[in-house]
């Protein structure tokens, strides 16, 4: 566990010396594609003028200078199973990224789909020294709260302090400098499978790639779609990628539970292809151009040309009517669907204040999903896309686009986490100092 | 039995497959990665060319006779070019030189044409010609044409200054001009005289203006002590003059002159060397006559 207090202090530190040389990488590493961002920070704040325009979440501190986007191979439900053909993807992914951005970049930000996450609620109690709160209070604090046993295949992804409570008082953001006795705080941890993040992180390293952080993709596509009222008052995230679907629960601006739902778009193609016996790249083909979840009378009639390249004309001129893809979309949908609201109901959603859930991700925007879901998830659900950033290709604006997006703004202003702490067993430095005064003062 | 457009159809989506990988070897990636690193990109830009050029010049010069042979040729092109008949002198020109100092100019630069214009200093050439006396200022040119044109302004004489060696003509700065033969060569130039006499030459000639109204009678200047000057009339008359301020004693001594007809008299000298207190030294006859005279009151007009 210190080993890995270790090497997320130090991608903490590379992140910094990054965004000091003012060019890093976003890499999202997805089941159907693979983005590549180039962030230039250059210390300038681009807040535009305007009443009533406040602090907000980093997006002005930096402008996406590089966009490429590659077909992601040897990667299924978020999990790296060819690392040569992850790897190449990668390198092509990073190498028109820096074609667009005309510069070398060195260190990249990843986001993780896959790997099981698991979320744990963890707290802590300890008593104050002194009477006021001080940072190596907070950091004892985080050090005091029991960690479950994860198991040992399992690797800390996020651990967040979400609540501080001082003394009676909850919900503090900032107990640092408080007057009070007893700091209790409340942690997330989410941990994913070890092997999943280590194959990442091999690839990357083929790549001549420093790995600055890591963060959940369902995490940084809750940063990217949810507005900050949202994010405040409590809201779901759905990102419906293409080999799983995450789900992230915001409450007062702290992501609170993550899960993933291992089912995403490419099950929908590959049902497409199933049903229509045809080729993925066609049957995908279908879904991105006819696709839909509301089958109207008007469907009936509409006939879709399926195409194909199989040589058989016969094969290759059939049609489908538009209700029948609909009929094999439909289920696999609301199989999903119906999956994230378990999840959500496992997680207690209900209980909180406000149950906004947006859908985000490329597999939201199948027409007819903003009707389809309210029957299953609530009536509280818009279809959501990610925050405008800065330089953003217009292709990229798109829904597929939150992770990479949050993953940006995630680069920019990050969480406090766990390890941005000192931890009181390194605190050796004051002590160390006062000895050296003291063999001072009887030396001489 | 497949049709023959399927099968042509079907090539085209194998060599689609083909090609459908984009993805960069792990060198390609590399090499590109290098080439976005701008001090590579410098390093390319200018390092490598001179360094190419560097090396190709330390192997060509590592060979010492082809760095003689090619400094050779260098000499050789350079000698051709100098000895071109444009860059050629022929002749020198002494202007406004009288032909005594043009022939010591052409002695004293003692070059033989043709000449190239490139191995004149002509600098070099002006100094050699300057440090002839009877020259004042030169200037040298290359005329077109290839004449060397020096022109000349002479020392004009402005005195004679007589010393144990012989005669020398010396101008208005004291400096030599040339020597002379004989006083009766230059009737018209006043004769100095004594030790360091060349110092005082501006002096002497202010003077010498003055002893205009004398002019007839002046003979020379003697520079005394290297300090002061005597002025010599005919018949062995002086007139002793101050270090300070001679001119007003000498203006002095004619007014005197111009009153009583002081030199007219049996005088030997007349001393203003103390302005305040002038003296006069009598000649022989009149000094014994001075001792022989009764100065007794009835005496008067005795002689």
């Amino acid at each position: 566990m210190s080993d890995l207090y270790q090497s997320q202090r130090s991608m903490r530190a590379m992140r910094r010396a990054a965004i000091q040389r003012g060019v890093i990488a976003i890499l999202d590493v997805g089941t159907s594609k693979i983005a590549c961002l180039v962030l230039r920070f250059d210390g300038r704040d681009r807040v535009p003028e305007g009443e009533g325009i406040g602090h907000m979440a980093g997006q002005t501190q930096f402008r996406v200078i590089g966009a490429a986007t590659t077909r992601s191979r040897g990667i299924e439900l978020g999990e790296t199973c060819a690392v040569q053909e992850t790897e190449r993807a990668i390198r092509t992914a990073v190498q028109a990224a820096q074609k667009m951005a005309n510069t070398r970049v060195d260190h990249v930000i990843a986001c993780l789909s896959g790997g099981q996450p698991r979320s744990y609620g963890l707290a802590g109690i300890v008593r104050v020294e002194g009477n006021v709160v001080g940072e190596h209070d907070v950091a004892r604090v985080l050090q005091a709260c029991d960690v479950p046993d994860y198991g040992p295949d399992r690797e800390i992804l996020h651990a967040q302090p979400v609540n501080f409570a001082l003394d009676h008082r909850t919900g503090l953001i900032d107990p640092r400098d408080q007057i009070g006795q007893r700091l209790s705080c409340d942690m997330h941890m989410l941990t994913v499978d070890r092997a999943v993040i280590e194959n990442l992180i091999y690839c990357l390293k083929r790549c001549d790639l420093e790995l600055a952080g890591v963060a959940s993709s369902a995490y940084v596509s809750g940063i990217a779609a949810l507005v900050e009222d949202e994010q405040e008052l409590g809201a779901a995230c759905i990102d419906m990628g293409g080999g799983t679907t995450g789900i992230s629960i915001f409450i007062k601006k702290h992501m609170i539970y993550a899960d993933t739902v291992r089912l995403g778009g490419a099950h929908v193609t590959s049902d497409i292809s199933k049903g229509l016996q045809v080729s993925l790249a066609v049957a995908e083909r279908i879904k991105t151009f006819h696709g839909g979840v509301l089958a109207t009378g008007m469907d009936d009639r509409e006939m879709i040309e399926i195409g194909g390249e199989t040589g058989d004309w016969e094969h290759d001129r059939r049609t489908v009517s538009r209700a029948e893809l609909i009929g094999i979309m439909r289920p696999r949908v609301e199989e999903i669907l119906e999956e994230v609201r378990g999840r959500l109901d496992a997680a207690g959603f209900e209980h909180l204040p406000s149950q906004q859930i947006v859908l985000t991700g490329g597999a939201s925007q199948i027409p007819g999903l903003d009707t389809l879901a309210p029957k299953i998830l609530g009536q509280q659900v818009r279809v959501g896309r990610p925050l405008r950033v800065h330089g953003l290709p217009q292709a990229a604006t798109g829904a597929a686009f939150a992770s990479s997006v949050g993953l940006s703004l995630f680069a920019a202003h990050p969480q406090d986490e766990w390890w941005d702490f000192e931890m009181p067993s390194d605190r050796g430095a004051p002590r160390s100092l006062k000895r050296a005064v003291k063999w001072f003062k009887e030396n001489w | 039995m497949r049709p023959v457009k399927g099968d042509m159809r079907l090539a085209a989506a194998e060599a689609r497959e083909t090609r459908r990988d984009p993805a960069p070897s792990r060198l390609a990636y590399r090499m590109n990665r290098l080439m976005l690193r701008p001090g590579f990109r410098r390093f390319l830009r200018y390092g490598l060319p001179i360094l190419c050029v560097a090396t190709v010049a330390l192997i060509w010069a590592s060979d010492a006779a082809r760095v003689d042979a090619a400094f050779d040729r260098v000499g050789e092109l350079r000698r051709q070019l100098e000895e071109r008949p444009e860059f050629m002198v022929h002749m020198m020109a002494v202007e406004h030189a009288s032909d005594e100092t043009a022939a010591q100019v052409r002695s004293v630069l003692s070059m033989d044409f043709p000449m190239s214009s490139f191995d004149m200093e002509l600098s070099e050439l002006r100094r050699r010609v300057r440090t002839l006396d009877a020259v004042a200022e030169a200037s040298v040119r290359i005329r077109t044409g290839g004449v060397l044109e020096i022109d000349v302004t002479e020392r004009q004489p402005a005195a004679i200054w007589r010393t144990a060696e012989g005669l020398t003509l010396i101008d208005e700065t004291g400096h030599r001009v040339t020597t002379l033969d004989a006083r009766a060569d230059r009737p018209d130039l006043p004769l100095l005289a004594g030790p360091a006499a060349d110092k005082g030459v501006a002096e002497a000639l202010e003077l010498i203006a003055a002893m205009e109204p004398l002019e007839g009678r002046l003979r020379g200047l003697l520079r005394v002590g290297a300090r002061r000057w005597d002025v010599i009339l005919d018949r062995d008359q002086r007139i002793l003059l101050p270090e300070v301020d001679p001119l007003t004693a000498l203006q002095k001594a004619i007014a005197l002159d111009a009153a009583q007809d002081l030199f007219a008299r049996d005088i030997a000298a007349v001393d203003f060397r103390n302005p305040r207190r002038p003296a006069i030294r009598l000649g022989q006859g009149a000094a014994e006559d001075l001792y022989d005279t009764d100065f007794t009151p009835d005496g008067e007009q005795s002689r």
